[in-house]
């Protein structure tokens, strides 16, 4: 098997003096007086899978459009596989774009949706049809090709939507909120068969989605935006473990954040004072006394007991809610300084007296399991 | 009760709406020369319309005059609705999209006596349009009922997704391409039906007409309110029953055709 080089393995981000396949530099966009992207730079590498992740009205879709020409930057540079973007029209870029609503054309059957990227590009009928044809069977629509739109489902909408963006092999494809439109369960099959048909097909993805779980699932890296700007790059890892700021761990999974001003920052111990008493953490290089930080602590890291624990941070409190999700319970506890903490737990089968609602319970976590988030 | 109530209540408003339609029908097949005594059927109206050669030229006159005005006000309409649906973020949008849509409530009588002050003018500043006849009618007919273009396919056109016509223009066709294999296809019921609205709207002008006709341009609406004057006649009846004809067709055709466009 001569796969292409899937950069998921190669990891081209990590090294140094790899050039990037799009390089965006300080891309603002202005509508009016409001910058829907604000100075955002950013360098994507060849066969990445690549989300940009941020809630709604956080730029994410503006910064696909420019890529894909529909928008122009008020200002900054944008660079495709080292050619520069800004005199190139939407229909001459080497990018195709799968739109969240799919945007099929309503009037086209499903192999004439296909086959009209091909034949704009001059593809003769005989061999756009042959590789319409194989399109269809890798998306596994064969035998659709002659509905219309509106007598597929979303499943299958979605597809050829997929199919018709593929088809010209861009060198880089955009994505929109590509699963936006699906219900849980096939929303989850199609991230794996969007991930193997991305690897084979060796092509470039930029994905846009406000779906963290979708973002961790699918790419080699997270570019989470807010407010115009990107506040951070990084690997899901690197993403979930250290967050480098409260916005950023509060949106990706579920997290503890604590308001605490720094009480002792020695190069071997780091002491906070919060709300619901000292905290110890791991030290942390640049922290001055009485400096204002977050504490972030996610859930499945703090350890959930009846009797006191050893470990450095333990507090008293009590259960007030209970929700269990099958793998997992979710713990609410109500600190004796009447703060609310989320803990979760992993359900063992042969569990015969599982901690329940109103008990008084013990929260313990260790230095290394918080994070210190400076803004 | 209320379930006994709504179909008689359903049947006294199609009354109302399709009874005079209905007797004006009926009457067209009258024998009497007396237009509202019934002397027996018969046909011989339909006859002496067709040999009336006064009614049959502005009845052409008429068709031809909606057909054309029908046409260009359809291509300058949908342009008009293609600017004000594109071009978004254009300074002062919401007054120029109110000032399409004022002349469909500005009366007629205004209308008219304005084309024909302007026509008038310019006829003495650069001799064109040199007196009052078709072209000026066909003017006139062009200005207002591309207002009611504009309205129809501005409709249509903000209902569309925007993104489908961006995913043809990212597969690589030129703009011009989108708009004639997209765009076109996916508003042409509504092109179809402002068609229609124009050519009936145009065909049933008088005021209008009236004030920017001039000698040998007599459209029909002229023709049967100046024969009327006179008194009804019976074969008024007949040609009222053949323009219903024609325009139910027209309408009949226009509505099947729109809801295959849906159902696409």
């Amino acid at each position: 098997m001569n796969k292409p080089d899937i950069a998921a393995e190669t990891k081209p981000w990590r090294q140094d003096g790899v050039k990037p396949f799009v390089r965006i530099s300080n891309v603002t966009k202005k509508f009016g007086d409001l910058a829907a992207v604000n100075d955002v730079s950013l360098d994507i590498f060849k066969g990445e899978l690549f989300c940009l992740l941020g809630g709604s009205g956080c730029g994410k879709s503006t910064l696909l459009r420019m890529l894909a020409g529909f928008e122009t930057p008020t200002s900054g540079k944008i660079e495709i596989d080292g050619q520069d973007m800004a005199s190139v029209a939407a229909n001459q870029r080497p990018t195709n774009m799968m739109f969240q609503s799919y945007a099929l054309f309503p009037h086209m059957s499903v192999e004439k949706n296909v086959i009209y990227g091909l034949l704009r590009e001059g593809v003769a009928k005989a061999e756009a049809n042959d590789r319409v044809a194989d399109m269809l069977r890798l998306v596994k629509l064969d035998g659709f090709a002659k509905r219309k739109p509106h007598q597929l489902s979303g499943g299958q909408q979605q597809r050829v939507a997929l199919a018709r963006s593929l088809i010209k092999q861009p060198k880089l494809l955009l994505l929109d909120e590509p699963l936006g439109a699906l219900d849980k369960k096939l929303r989850e099959e199609t991230q794996f068969e969007l991930i193997k048909i991305q690897e084979d097909l060796g092509v470039t993805f930029i994905v846009v989605t406000h779906d963290q779980e979708e973002a961790m699932t699918l790419s080699t890296r997270i570019g989470v935006m807010d407010a115009g700007k990107i506040e951070q790059v990084g690997e899901p890892r690197q993403i979930y473990e250290t967050p480098n700021s409260k916005y950023v761990a509060d949106f990706i999974g579920s997290v503890n954040v604590f308001d605490a001003s720094v009480e002792i920052a020695a190069p071997d111990m780091m002491r906070v004072q919060s709300a619901i008493g000292p905290i110890l953490t791991e030290p942390m290089a640049g922290l001055t006394a009485n400096q204002t930080v977050h504490i972030a602590v996610r859930p499945e890291r703090i350890h959930l007991s009846r009797d006191p624990a050893k470990a450095v941070n333990s507090m008293q409190g009590v259960v007030q809610e209970v929700a269990y999700l099958g793998n997992i319970s979710v713990f609410h506890v109500l600190l004796d300084g009447g703060r609310m903490v989320k803990v979760s737990a992993a359900n063992s089968l042969h569990d015969d007296n599982p901690i329940t609602w109103d008990e008084t319970v013990y929260v313990s976590w260790n230095a290394a399991a918080s994070t210190v988030l400076t803004r | 009760m209320r379930l006994r109530f709504l179909p008689i209540a359903a049947f006294l408003g199609f009354v109302f709406l399709y009874g005079p339609i209905l007797s004006l029908v009926i009457f067209s097949f009258n024998e009497s020369k007396l237009v509202t005594v019934w002397g027996g059927f018969s046909t011989k109206w339909y006859v002496e319309l067709f040999q009336n050669q006064q009614i049959m030229n502005a009845a052409w006159l008429s068709l031809k005059i909606a057909a054309i005005s029908a046409s260009v006000a359809t291509v300058l309409g949908t342009m008009i609705s293609m600017v004000l649906t594109r071009f978004g973020r254009v300074r002062g949008r919401a007054i120029m999209t109110g000032m399409i849509t004022a002349p469909l409530v500005m009366p007629e009588v205004i209308t008219g006596l304005s084309l024909l002050l302007l026509f008038v003018t310019m006829e003495r500043l650069f001799g064109w349009p040199a007196g009052r006849g078709v072209t000026t009618i066909l003017i006139a007919h062009i200005t207002f009922s591309m207002a009611f273009v504009a309205v129809v396919v501005q409709s249509r056109l903000s209902d569309m997704d925007n993104a489908i016509e961006e995913a043809a223009l990212d597969l690589g066709a030129s703009p011009l391409r989108v708009f004639f294999d997209i765009t076109l296809p996916m508003i042409a019921p509504a092109l179809i039906a402002g068609w229609l609205l124009a050519f009936t709207l145009s065909l049933d002008d008088l005021v209008i007409a009236s004030f920017v006709s001039g000698p040998g341009s007599s459209t029909l609406p002229i023709v049967i309110f100046s024969k009327v004057r006179l008194g009804v006649s019976p074969d008024i009846n007949a040609l009222a029953s053949l323009i219903i004809l024609v325009v139910s067709l027209g309408i009949i055709t226009a509505a099947i055709l729109m809801r295959k466009g849906a159902r696409k």
